[in-house]
């Protein structure tokens, strides 16, 4: 047990200092600071609402990491397999649970960390009005599991090829369809051919429905399964495709 | 310490490694020979439990490594074909980071890291980023990760791919000397490496074992093993056709023996004829046979044949 947590925790360790050995961390850092305030406070027309919420803000995340999530995760396995480095890190006396965790770990603590630093947003809230705190801190767990969901999906692609424009591709395509299953114009679309209990199925996979819970500071246990089962899930097919040799 | 079953590899409809079994002990140093696309990586990446077997078994110091991967991973050192390694980072911090995998830490990762620079001449490099380095820099970076926890199985793909004369002679004479108390397997396409580091070699052709004994039983099935070679002024082939088969070279002649295990013998007895018949002898050899002579013909008519 520990031994396994310690190699979690190396592997994990190099995986983050290695985004910000290079330019690439900073670059997404910068990107994702910029568009989540523009879209927050220009197009999500913060002030205009009049009310002391973050809702201006969260509603653009599914629609911020369908790009950014993708873009940091695409490399996590695609450049282990195009380096070779699988080869080595798969011999090593460590199960492949224990890479796949680790990297997704990092990376997402990584993104943890751009998530944190919109900190601004939460406090120029504060200053402006009476926020629920409450679900401010639910709407920003909420945001991380949706996060964490997104990358466990790019997990498993980046780990079906060694070729990252396509993990990237595929992996913005999962996430497109979680978040139209429960899209209004989409579901419209569907019950004009598909049974109900189809249409409830499929809109059961929409991120946006399971996140919106978060955002009204409503930490629902089916949503965390939710989260939860799409990461759990994921990771367990990433283990899958790296065992198929 | 490494023992391997009959060995199955198939990828879509080609049989790479096709039925391969052999054994290594603690102190054995065994070449692996083949042609290209023989299946030498392919077995190598199976005994370290990177790709799962087809069919048989490998186990590593009495663990299966299909059941047991952990322990047996433990017990190996391992340097992948392409040498890969992480580029973003410094050969100290690589090499630290294999050593913490390996479960190293504090005064003992400390110690690895430095044992491992030393044996492959790094400590000129060590701060510097791995992308930075040459190509025979980099291979070495794997290879001293393979060393870092001083394995008792060491499987090595190719190891002195790309490296200079000097540092192939270092990395030989590295093989030779971790042979004696570990079990080593490395593959090669220099034949001479053979004769110069193994205690035995495999030939493996199309997945199948052609050849398997020790560098000299290998030699001793060239054509031309047990031949006398004799350069002298004076000498004619009419003469020596008495004491075997003669081959008129260049400007020498070779005889061979009528009977392989008396090589000593013909030896002499063309020494003894030259000095009747008052020869100017400058030259009298018996060969050893060549080794790459034995690889040609033993792996040579299939690849022919399967064009
Ligand atoms: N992942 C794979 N998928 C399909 N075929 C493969 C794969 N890996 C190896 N092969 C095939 O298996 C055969 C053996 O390859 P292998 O790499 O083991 O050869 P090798 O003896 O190491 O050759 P070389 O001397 O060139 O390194 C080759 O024909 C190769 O094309
Ligand atoms: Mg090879």
């Amino acid at each position: 047990m520990n031994s396994a947590l310690h190699a979690i925790r190396t592997i994990a360790k190099r995986e983050l200092v290695s985004y910000f050995t290079s330019p690439v961390a900073y670059v997404f850092l910068v990107i994702f600071l910029l568009l989540t305030g523009f879209l927050t406070f220009t197009a999500g027309s913060f002030f205009e609402r009049g009310e002391a919420s973050l809702s201006a803000f969260f509603a653009w995340h599914p629609w911020v990491y369908l790009v950014l999530v993708p873009a940091v995760g695409m490399r996590l396995w695609a450049e282990e397999r195009r380096a070779g480095t699988l080869e080595l890190l798969l011999t090593m006396p460590i199960t492949a649970w224990q890479a796949i965790l680790g990297k997704f770990l990092a990376c997402w603590l990584f993104l943890a960390i751009a998530l944190a630093l919109t900190f601004p947003v939460a406090i120029t809230a504060n200053v402006l009005g009476e926020p629920d705190n409450g679900a401010i801190f639910a709407g920003y767990l909420g945001s991380l599991f949706l996060a964490g969901a997104y990358l466990a999906i790019t997990c498993m692609t980046s780990a079906m090829t060694r070729n990252q424009v396509i993990a990237f591709i595929l992996s913005v395509v999962i996430c497109l369809f979680l978040i139209l299953a429960g899209f209004s114009p989409v579901t419209d679309l569907m019950v004009r051919w598909a049974s109900p209990a189809l249409v409830d199925t499929v809109a059961a996979f929409s991120v946006v429905a399971h996140f919106e819970g978060f955002q009204k500071g409503v930490i629902d246990t089916r949503d965390l399964i939710f989260f939860l089962s799409v990461i759990g899930f994921s990771l367990f097919a990433t283990g899958v495709v790296l065992r198929s040799r | 310490m490494i023992r391997i079953d009959n060995l199955v590899k198939t990828f879509a409809a080609k049989r790479a490694v096709d039925g391969v079994s052999f054994a290594v002990e603690r102190g054995e140093v065994l070449g692996f020979l083949g042609p290209n696309g023989a299946g030498k990586s392919t077995t190598m990446r199976m005994i370290t439990g990177f790709i799962p077997p087809s069919s048989g078994r490998v186990s590593v110091g009495g663990h299966d490594v299909a059941e047991a991967p952990l322990r047996a991973k433990r017990l190996i050192g391992y340097l992948p074909e392409a040498a890969p390694s992480y580029p973003d980072m410094t050969v100290h911090g690589f090499l630290s980071f294999a050593a913490e995998l390996r479960g190293l830490d504090g005064h003992a990762r400390k110690n690895a890291v430095h044992r491992a620079v030393e044996r492959c001449f790094l400590s000129s490099v060590l701060h510097q980023s791995i992308d930075t380095l040459s190509k025979g820099y980099k291979h070495r970076t794997c290879l001293a990760q393979a060393l870092i926890h001083d394995p008792e199985v060491l499987i090595l793909d190719e190891p002195t791919d790309g490296l200079d004369p000097n540092q192939k002679h270092e990395v030989r004479n590295l093989i030779r000397e971790l042979g004696r108390t570990k079990a080593v397997v490395f593959s090669t396409h220099i034949l001479e490496e053979v004769d110069a580091a193994c205690t035995r070699a495999i030939i493996i052709d199309r997945g199948r074992i052609v050849a398997n004994g020790t560098p000299a039983e290998l030699k001793a099935m060239s054509a031309t093993a047990g031949a006398v070679m004799l350069h002298a002024q004076g000498a004619s082939a009419e003469k020596l056709a008495a004491l075997g088969k003669v081959e008129a070279l260049d400007r020498a002649f070779r005889v061979y023996p009528r009977d392989k295990g008396a090589a000593g013998d013909l030896a002499r007895a063309v020494a003894e004829l030259a000095g009747r018949e008052g020869w100017k002898l400058e030259m009298l050899r018996t060969e050893e046979g060549q080794l790459d002579e034995v690889f040609r013909r033993i792996t040579l008519p299939d690849t022919v044949n399967k064009k």
